[in-house]
């Protein structure tokens, strides 16, 4: 590895980072043999973490940040000052098997700004993923990015080598789309996602391999106006129509050389974690889009407390509940008690009536859950009621340390 | 009131073969855990149960205990862990099992089963993270061959644990793992466990990829999110000393907010380069724009169906009259790149003659461009495309008719009536006339019938030969149909 190259590494890995996908999960059970190289493991590893909190799993790398296209969020758009640097195809499959084979990655994540022609872009990138497989019986994790305007046939081939696929939707409507995104059409990636979740059902009821680990986008939050309702519905549709496994939130960041049609100060952190947390009430606690909108005002979630516990502050005529009684589906929706703990004391309780101590042993958001639980040697009385509870619930804010 | 009775002493770190052997004998004779003392790191010599005066021997011999599953997964995990209160309590557990709470591991709000959950997933932990957390670094092997070494400083005994994640990773590499708790060689046929290790000196010099990896890391972190509390919960401080790359986070951490107001500070600048209207203008054009471009694409395409020597194009004129569409080249198509030149595609030639149909003036092509077949000895077998298959190569089609355009398209055979119609279609009920259409694109006038190759199977007799008659009907009827729409 040269000094050129590492310096494209540096510029290339800096333009990819702002999309938040990192998964390397997903994927079937696989392991490359005495000839390839790697293995799947199903649950994916993050092999470091950065200052941000971020997992880094995959090299998550553009294979040029050239672009043609003019997108405002973005740091990569053409008219953007930012330094430009391109990797080979054969660039990339080398750094990928480098760091590889070092334990640093799950495997590669590629994405690109669009040079020549969507079609010419999206090639390259089926390339890099061809020959990491074919040439170099490459079993790790590999996660393309789709350029949503390429011709169809070649998102078909891409499947092939891909363990996912994503199409990032960016951002949650179509006006803002065409606002901020000239080049890109809301309708055509809905295509795409529509085509791709098509090809992975048929490719499963036949046992075939086309992108296995399903497909994943990714909504920008906070560059535009829309409302948390209104992107939580987006990604409501997105689960059911198009069968996708993870939409990702992100909080719009300021990039350098921004764009003045952007706001010039970054939405909270916050709301992207509250976005994230109801979008697993969405997909795992059998919430749906407007129960959870209704925690909190005028279609924006409540930054102060989780959607869960905003529920359940207003729906107060559904609690306590019977921890020894209730039904799954009821525990699921008691703030402080996780999908995992919820299981354990649905099987715990076969054996023993549970107290609350038991509890406390089971989930670790007791201090959340007690004023909504009645257990064997505990009832609220009137704590689930009082005027204040939400004060109680809350800690006051810390400050982060920043060491 | 009882008084220790037996001692077991232990291999150093996780025995579980001495643990399961013990076991077996406290088991036969229903020794209670508190009569047991277990003590690890003993002299090879001491290894076994040593029982006190006046206490019964274990026999050499005992049974295996039958345990559920869980429980044994259970026991394999937590003899790794550190505490020396492991095999007491794994004894406990047991004791209990045996005794008949099979399903105790469900009672998650018992103490002990709750204690050894804790231990079980401290393992987990430990493992996870150096499967995540070691580094390989590339050594100068005498041989000049590619060879990794890594250390490493697990919680626990689990060094052992972790080799069959790193054999199955990079099982055609050569590499060594060091730890202070043991090391394992890997040499691409067989793994050696070998003692404990110290830290080897000069492992960091001359690898450039762990230099790429440590820019890699600065690069990929985002200044405008800094959160050390998050990544401290997932990467605590003590892995730092071994991932090369955690060098780089306090000066990282430091300088962060300043970056982030630089950002905000900066105005949005010009930008400096003249606006590419011509390429932007000019990626609008990358459609093919003729048949020998799009054929030229699929040609250079891998196949979409397992098989397959080369890609089977379409033959015939720009603008034929009537298009034919096969299911897929056979063995004879693959090795020449013609449609319909094997025992199918003659019989289809000699039934367009007394149909009145001259195949040169037809447009030929297949739904799926690629011979799909499985190899058995000499012989390569035909197996029908899927649905999904067929899919996969239905936009080539659609283009490729939409240059040629035809004013009829002949769908032969069930696979290319499923690629025109988007539906399976049941040919001897619906052969005949059909509109193709559907979202816009595709939109044919359409005829149904047979593929010939039904014709080859068909045993000879006066059934075949009606067959033969229809499917000429059928090319006959095409052919007035676009006689009588021209």
């Amino acid at each position: 590895m040269d000094d050129a190259l590492l310096d494209k590494l540096e510029i290339l890995a800096d333009a990819a980072k702002y999309d938040a996908s990192c998964a390397s999960s997903g994927a079937k059970r696989r392991t490359g043999g005495p000839d390839g190289i790697g293995s799947t493991t199903g649950a994916g590893i993050c092999h470091a973490y950065t200052p941000d909190g971020r997992c880094v799993s995959l090299l998550k790398i553009l294979l040029t940040n050239y672009c043609l296209f003019d997108c405002a969020y973005c740091i990569n758009r053409r008219s953007s000052n930012v330094r430009r640097a391109r990797f080979s195809v054969d660039e990339v499959v080398r750094l990928t098997l480098g760091f590889y084979k070092r334990n640093c990655i799950e495997g590669l994540f590629l994405s690109s700004g669009i040079i020549r022609s969507p079609d010419y872009t999206m090639e390259q990138l089926m390339l890099v993923a061809r020959t990491l497989r074919r040439d170099h019986g490459f079993a790790g994790y590999i996660h393309l990015k789709t350029i949503p305007e390429a011709s169809p046939w070649l998102i078909e081939q891409a499947g092939l080598w891909a363990d996912r696929l994503s199409i990032n939707l960016e951002l949650a409507s179509d006006r803002s789309l065409k606002e901020f995104a000239p080049e890109k059409d809301g309708t055509s990636i809905k295509a795409v996602m529509g085509q791709v979740g098509e090809r992975i059902l048929e490719a499963k009821e036949e046992k075939r391999r086309f992108s296995p680990a399903g497909q994943s986008t990714q909504m920008i939050v906070g560059a535009d106006a829309s409302t948390d309702l209104s992107v939580l519905e987006t990604s409501d549709t997105l689960y059911r129509r198009y069968g996708l496994r993870r939409v990702y939130y992100s909080a719009f960041s300021p990039i350098p050389e921004a764009s003045s049609a952007l706001p010039a100060k970054p939405p909270p952190l916050q709301r992207e974690n509250r976005l994230y947390q109801a979008d697993w009430l969405l997909r795992y606690y059998g919430f749906t889009v407007e129960e959870i909108a209704a925690g909190g005002e005028g279609g924006m979630l409540d930054l102060g407390i989780d959607p869960k516990l905003a529920w359940a502050l207003k729906n107060r005529e559904r609690f306590p509940v019977d921890v020894n009684r209730a039904d799954r589906e009821m525990l699921l929706r008691v703030p402080g008690l996780g999908a995992r703990a919820v299981d354990k004391i649905v099987e715990a309780r076969r054996h023993a009536t549970l107290r609350l101590e038991d509890v406390a042993r089971l989930s670790s958001g007791l201090k959340r859950s007690r004023a909504f639980l009645i257990a064997a040697d505990h009832h609220p009385g009137g704590l689930t009621d009082r005027a204040d509870l939400r004060q109680r619930l809350v800690a006051p804010p810390k400050q982060l340390s920043l060491f | 009131m009882h008084r220790p009775m037996y001692r077991v002493e232990l291999r150093d770190g996780a025995d579980l073969d001495g643990f399961r052997r013990a076991l077996r004998g406290l088991v036969a004779l229903g020794v209670e855990p508190d009569e047991v003392t277990w003590s690890g790191g003993s002299a090879p010599s001491l290894f076994g149960a040593i029982p006190e005066a006046g206490a019964a021997p274990l026999p050499a011999d005992a049974p295996p205990v039958p345990l559920p599953r869980p429980v044994g997964d259970l026991i394999g995990t937590v003899v790794c862990h550190r505490d020396p209160e492991r095999y007491a309590l794994l004894h406990r557990l047991v004791r209990r099992v045996v005794r008949g709470e099979r399903d105790m591991l469900d009672h998650h709000a018992d103490p002990l089963v709750q204690r050894l959950a804790m231990l079980d997933k401290a393992v987990r932990r430990d493992l996870h993270k150096m499967h995540a957390f070691l580094r390989f670094r590339e050594v100068r092997d005498p041989d000049g061959g590619e060879r990794y070494v890594a250390w490493f400083e697990p919680d626990h005994f689990i060094v052992e644990a972790t080799a069959p994640f790193f054999v199955e990773r990079f099982e055609s590499l050569v590499w060594t793992i060091l730890t202070p708790v043991g090391s394992l060689h890997w040499d691409r046929r067989s793994l050696t466990v070998g003692p404990a290790a110290s830290r080897p000196e000069g492992l960091d010099r001359d690898d450039r990829f762990a230099e790429g990896w440590q820019r890699y890391y600065e690069s990929t972190f985002n200044p405008a999110r800094v959160n050390p509390t998050a990544m401290r919960a997932e990467m605590p401080r003590k892995y730092w000393a071994n991932l090369p790359e955690a060098a780089a986070i306090p000066r990282m951490i430091r300088s962060a907010p300043a970056r982030v107001q630089a950002m905000i500070e900066a105005e949005a600048a010009a930008p400096r380069r003249r606006n590419p209207d011509k390429a932007v203008a000019a990626m609008a054009r990358q459609e093919p724009a003729t048949l020998a471009e799009l054929n030229r694409i699929i040609r250079a395409a891998d196949p979409l169906v397992p098989g397959a020597t080369q890609a089977v194009l379409g033959e015939g004129p720009v603008g034929a009259a009537i298009a034919i569409v096969g299911e897929q080249p056979g063995d004879q198509e693959d090795l020449e790149g013609r449609p319909f030149v094997g025992p199918a595609g003659q019989l289809l030639t000699r039934a367009l003659e007394e149909a009145g149909i001259e195949r040169g003036a037809a447009y030929l092509t297949n739904a799926v461009k690629h011979f799909k077949f499985v190899a058995r000895g000499k012989r390569r077998l035909h197996q029908s495309p899927t649905a999904g298959e067929v899919k996969h190569y239905r936009w080539w089609l659609m283009k490729e008719l939409g240059f040629v355009r035809p004013r009829l398209v002949v769908t032969l055979g069930a696979t290319a009536a499923l690629a025109l119609s988007g539906r399976s279609v049941s040919v001897l009920r619906e052969r005949g006339p059909m509109r193709f259409g559907q979202t816009g694109e595709g939109d044919w006038e359409g005829f149904v019938t047979i593929h010939p190759s039904y014709l080859l199977r068909l045993p000879a007799g006066e059934g075949a030969e009606q067959a033969h008659r229809d499917f000429v009907a059928d090319l006959r009827r095409a052919r007035e149909m676009v006689e009588g729409a021209g």
